[in-house]
């Protein structure tokens, strides 16, 4: 499966970390490819500390935010990273939205393999089954 | 489904977790049972006993049955390779 992320917020990257985990229950390898608002959301700091929500349904956000607590749901972090402790999930950091919003690879969290162009991640993505974009 | 009759090798508590926390935990568990071995995993996300069935599918596992309890659900799934 391939993936480009391409959204920063919460409502996203919660997702993003339940379909990873559920893709490496099923023994698929994962591939993340991070560009544009998505890069913000793996800088480093930011992946503990992210709590933008998009703005289009902003009146729901309070109660997600006391469901998530309530339910004891995982933050997409702790999420990601014991899916890639699992199972075999690659991250990927698009390199011209890197330049754009002047991010450097250690600027990201480690748990971002690397910074790649695009054509790796179309390399990827036409040998996948399952693409997605978020 | 409640006469099932199966003895579990393992047991995954995964209640209290939401989807796909179970799913995660019983893939990882079956990984730790010899072949043949029987894997209960207990959840008490309604998403789970859907998942499970069309996971061991997939993976090539024995999905034996499903005991709903008060809440939660108990489901056997045997490894197969």
């Amino acid at each position: 499966m391939t993936i480009m992320m391409y959204s920063g917020t919460v409502d996203k990257l919660l997702p993003l970390a339940i379909v990873t985990s559920g893709a490496v229950s099923m023994d698929m390898e994962v591939n993340i490819f991070v560009t544009f608002y998505g890069l913000l959301g793996f800088k480093k700091g930011m992946v503990e500390t992210n709590q933008k929500f998009i703005k289009d349904f902003e009146e729901f956000v309070p109660m997600i935010k006391e469901q998530l607590k309530k339910k004891n749901i995982p933050s997409w972090y702790d999420m990601l990273k014991k899916a890639k402790e699992t199972g075999k999930v690659r991250i990927q950091a698009c390199s011209t939205a890197c330049d754009m919003l002047d991010i450097k690879k250690g600027d990201l969290d480690p748990i971002v393999d690397e910074v790649v162009g695009v054509g790796t991640y179309l390399a990827e993505a036409s040998e996948s089954k399952v693409t997605l974009m978020m | 489904m409640s006469e099932l009759k199966v003895t579990a090798d393992k047991v995954v508590d995964a209640r209290g977790t939401s989807c796909p926390g179970p799913l995660l935990e019983t893939k990882r568990a079956i990984a730790t049972i010899p072949v043949g071995t029987v894997l209960e995993t207990i959840s008490s996300d309604p998403g789970t006993k859907a998942d499970i069935p069309v996971w061991a599918k997939k993976m090539g596992h024995e999905y034996l049955g499903t005991i709903e309890e008060s809440g939660y659900w108990k489901i056997y799934v045997r490894r197969k390779k």
